[in-house]
């Protein structure tokens, strides 16, 4: 097992690492990058951090709310969830913009009350956004960690007449405690790295990334060392917040529990009309812009060009195979359960596509035409990419159950492919069904390094949407982004239902 | 025994017989080789006539292209690099990867035309696009005093956002900073590319959209719709000039120069202005299509000499960022 872990942190390190030493080794050398990059990187960083810090604040009510209750449409609501984070970017930027633009909802609103609009463009836009995206993932992060909670716990907690106060203290804190550092730290990779949301909402140069920096050298001034150093920024950036997250979290699992459907008992009252609340606003917030998104594209998808259709079946083969990569690989650094594996996982998160991109092509080049390869170069990347993301939904699970299990399992002798098939498996099939929807669904949305090497035959859908803006057909493109969220949001949901049929 | 001469054969003759097809390898930018851009139809007009197989390899953009042909070196496998421009050619001619072309014709340009090592292949101007009727100013200043809200993209990552840079820097040299400070409040974002701020303006997120005095002339032909008009400004218009060059190192030289040849050729240029929609470098000899007579002609075309562009791009981002950035 260990070695297996060892292995796939290896092939992980190899793939973001090579091509960036592959890339500073055509340089001849590192470049310096100048203030306006520094900029760039000071922006950042706040935009990151923040983005962190409110993505997982405004998640716990969201979570603790859905937590304890049972309603009707509950699972729904959970499945909803995952949606915006997998929205392709430009769709949802999209989506946001019948909202909060010029002619959106509330400011039509506003103007019907006689209010100045608002503005979305600036450092508030770019927040609301990656809050937008993130926000769900958080949720569905600490709704695992609420699940993991034992059932006795809560049941001990009920017969004692325990205030919620003293439950959110004694239960839920502990539980928050050890997961958020990491869930923030994911969405801080992730907003570290968003790109075309931060320039497009952003409002001008002020608001900027690392990445466009790393454009500019690449582009404009060719300078290979200098988008390389940038690069390594980042990776450093994200490592350095994996490790603070690591030491936040302490040793974080809930003691043993009996493994027992989780009934609640708490929040009566005034709670209930709270937790409405917090659930219906965040369930508008999710579902709105989605919903108008998909209503503007359906005009036009019975009148798409057949190459778009290719291109959904060539999006969903490369959607299934980097799942699979991307699954496979994230057992291997979870099993083992140490720390130093899955930080290994965290990184593909900071890894510029470009140089990544670039890299790959440099170090492939001799060998073959890298454009013939290009889809499993990008099935291989996206599971890159998807990585952090099926590992922080695995790995506390594998962890909580051997926390739990672990003694007994080894006093009876129960290990390797026995242990994890009667084991882990049954007990891993909700996260592993939720982790490979995610993977599958983040492969089919992303543009990714096809548009590096954006190959005249047997493009991805994403890739056939920006050709078709790029040729002014607005509408074509609407139908095919439709199509696109229907496939990404159907495969997550056919994987997060199969996961959850398990459920004991 | 037999048998395996026999396959020996067989696989010499499928070796000859590749041969006898030449492949003629293009290197160009996405949109150019999609199905929606000019590519499949050159392809096929070429290749009834050349006893050779055309390959588009595609790279995102024309900056991107010349960045993938830097990374190459003379390593490369492109014949021929179709897709820079005028902004590019001074950089592209720099890394002498780049052969004379030899061809000659009667170019339709605003310009005067005599690059040794680039052909153009089509052009237009850059100007702001908005809605028949609504107010449009004329001049830079204009629009910085006016209430009209304008969505650019941004130069480091965008040729239009580049063209932009480059047209007020040379319609006011030393006061473009100013110009810049004047329009920061007009300016509701700065896109990474063209089609996220064109695609917002279609939204209503914008007055005004950065965009090239031919894009009308989609809305007129695909859509019927003249509802969109660019707006002429006295200080004159910055033009886009798109190139294709012969690789030195080819080894299809002959062919390469003939497909250059076949480029400014009527069959070729008649596919360019509905399908990239922009100008051909020559007039097509059924002149061009209904709907671009409905287009605005500017009355004094920019364009900084491409050896100059480096140094006066430098200098103008700078100025950019500080004006915008505050």
């Amino acid at each position: 097992m260990l070695r297996l872990g060892g292995a796939a942190a290896l092939l992980v390190a190899a793939l973001i690492l090579a091509p960036l030493a592959a890339v500073l080794w055509r340089a001849g050398g590192a470049g310096w990058p100048g203030p306006a990059d520094w900029a760039a990187l000071r922006f950042t960083l706040l935009q990151a951090s923040l983005s962190a810090i409110l993505s997982a604040a405004f998640a716990i009510p969201v979570a603790r709310a859905l937590a304890r209750r049972r309603f009707a449409g509950r699972a729904a609501l959970i499945t909803l969830m995952g949606a915006p984070f997998i929205l392709p970017v430009i769709v949802a930027i999209a989506g946001l913009l019948t909202i909060f633009g010029r002619n959106g909802l509330v400011n039509s609103a506003l103007e019907a009350l006689g209010l100045p609009p608002i503005d979305i463009f600036g450092l508030h836009g770019v927040l609301l956004a990656h809050v937008f995206f993130n926000l769900p993932l958080a949720v569905r992060l600490l709704l695992e960690g609420w699940r993991a909670i034992p059932a006795e716990h809560f049941r001990l907690a009920a017969q004692l007449d325990l205030p919620p106060a003293t439950i959110f203290r004694t239960l839920e804190w502990p539980m928050l405690r050890a997961r958020l550092p990491g869930i923030c730290a994911v969405i801080f990779a992730i907003c570290l790295s968003s790109f075309a949301t931060v320039l497009i909402l952003g409002g001008g140069p002020a608001a900027t990334n690392v990445e466009l920096a790393i454009y500019q050298a690449f582009t404009f001034d060719f300078d290979l060392g200098r988008a390389a150093v940038l690069s390594a920024l980042q990776l450093v950036i994200v490592a350095a917040a994996a490790v603070l997250a690591l030491i936040l979290a302490g040793n974080g699992t809930a003691a043993p529990g009996l493994d027992r459907l989780v009934q609640r008992w708490d929040g009566a009252g005034g709670l209930r009309l709270w937790d409405a609340a917090v659930l219906t606003l965040a369930a508008a917030f999710v579902a709105l812009p989605i919903a108008l998104v998909l209503g503007r594209g359906a005009a036009s998808v019975l009148s798409l060009p057949v190459s778009i259709w290719m291109a959904a079946g060539v999006s969903l083969l490369v959607a299934l195979a980097s799942a699979a990569i991307s699954v496979l690989l994230a057992l291997a650094l979870a099993l083992p359960r140490r720390r130093r594996f899955e930080a290994v996982g965290l990184m593909t998160l900071a890894a510029s596509p470009l140089v990544l991109g670039t890299g790959l092509f440099l170090l492939i080049r001799p060998f073959t035409f890298p454009g013939n390869h290009v889809l499993a170069i990008t099935a291989l990347v996206n599971a890159a990419m998807a990585l952090p993301f099926v590992l922080r939904s695995l790995s506390p699970e594998i962890r909580q159950i051997e926390a739990t299990y672990g003694r007994l399992s080894d006093s009876l002798g129960l290990g390797g492919w026995h242990r994890f098939r009667w084991l882990l498996l049954p007990r891993l099939r909700r996260p592993l069904g939720f982790a490979t929807g995610l993977a599958a669904a983040l492969s089919m949305g992303d543009l990714g390094v096809i548009a590096l090497f954006p190959p005249p035959e047997a493009a991805t859908l994403p890739l056939e949407i920006y050709r078709l803006l790029g040729a002014y057909r607005t509408e074509a493109a609407a139908g095919a982004s439709l199509i696109l969220t229907a496939l990404s949001f159907g495969l997550f949901l056919l994987f997060d239902r199969m996961g959850r049929h398990a459920d004991t | 025994m037999k048998h395996l001469i026999t396959a020996a054969g067989l696989l010499l003759a499928t070796g000859a017989m590749a041969e006898e097809t030449p492949v003629l390898t293009i290197y160009t930018y996405d949109s150019f080789a999609s199905e929606w851009g000019p590519g499949p139809a050159l392809e096929q007009a070429f290749e009834a006539d050349c006893a050779c197989d055309l390959q588009f390899v595609t790279a995102g953009d024309g900056a991107a292209l010349l960045s993938r042909l830097r990374l190459e070196g003379d390593a490369t496998k492109a014949d021929i690099v179709l897709g820079l421009d005028t902004n590019l050619t001074a950089a592209a001619r720099d890394t002498g990867l780049f052969a004379p072309h030899g061809v000659s014709a009667d170019y339709a340009l605003p310009v005067a035309w005599n690059d040794p090592d680039f052909v153009p292949f089509d052009w237009g101007y850059f100007a702001f696009i908005g809605n028949q009727g609504d107010p449009a100013p004329t001049t830079f200043r204009d629009l910085a005093d006016s209430d009209r809200r304008i969505l650019i993209q941004d130069p480091r990552s965008s040729t239009p956002g580049l063209g932009l840079l480059l047209w007020v820097k040379q319609a006011y040299g030393d006061e473009a900073p100013a110009i810049w400070e004047a329009l920061s409040d007009n300016i509701v974002t700065v896109t990474p590319g063209w089609s996220e701020a064109y695609g917002m303006f279609l939204e209503g997120e914008g007055d005004l959209v950065l965009s090239y005095t031919t894009s009308p002339a989609y809305h007129i032909i695909a859509e019927e719709d003249a509802s969109k008009v660019a707006l002429p400004f006295e200080e004159g218009h910055y033009m886009q000039i798109e190139v294709a060059g012969l690789v030195a190192g080819s080894d299809k030289a002959d062919l390469a120069k003939s497909f250059l040849a076949f480029l400014v050729s009527d069959a070729a240029q008649s596919v360019i202005p509905t399908t990239n929609w922009m100008y051909p470098a020559v007039e097509p000899s059924a002149g061009l299509p209904e709907g671009f007579d409905m287009l605005i002609t500017p009355a004094k075309p920019l364009l900084i000499a491409p050896e100059d562009v480096p140094a006066t791009r430098d200098a103008a981002l700078e100025e950019w960022r500080n004006a915008l950035s505050q």
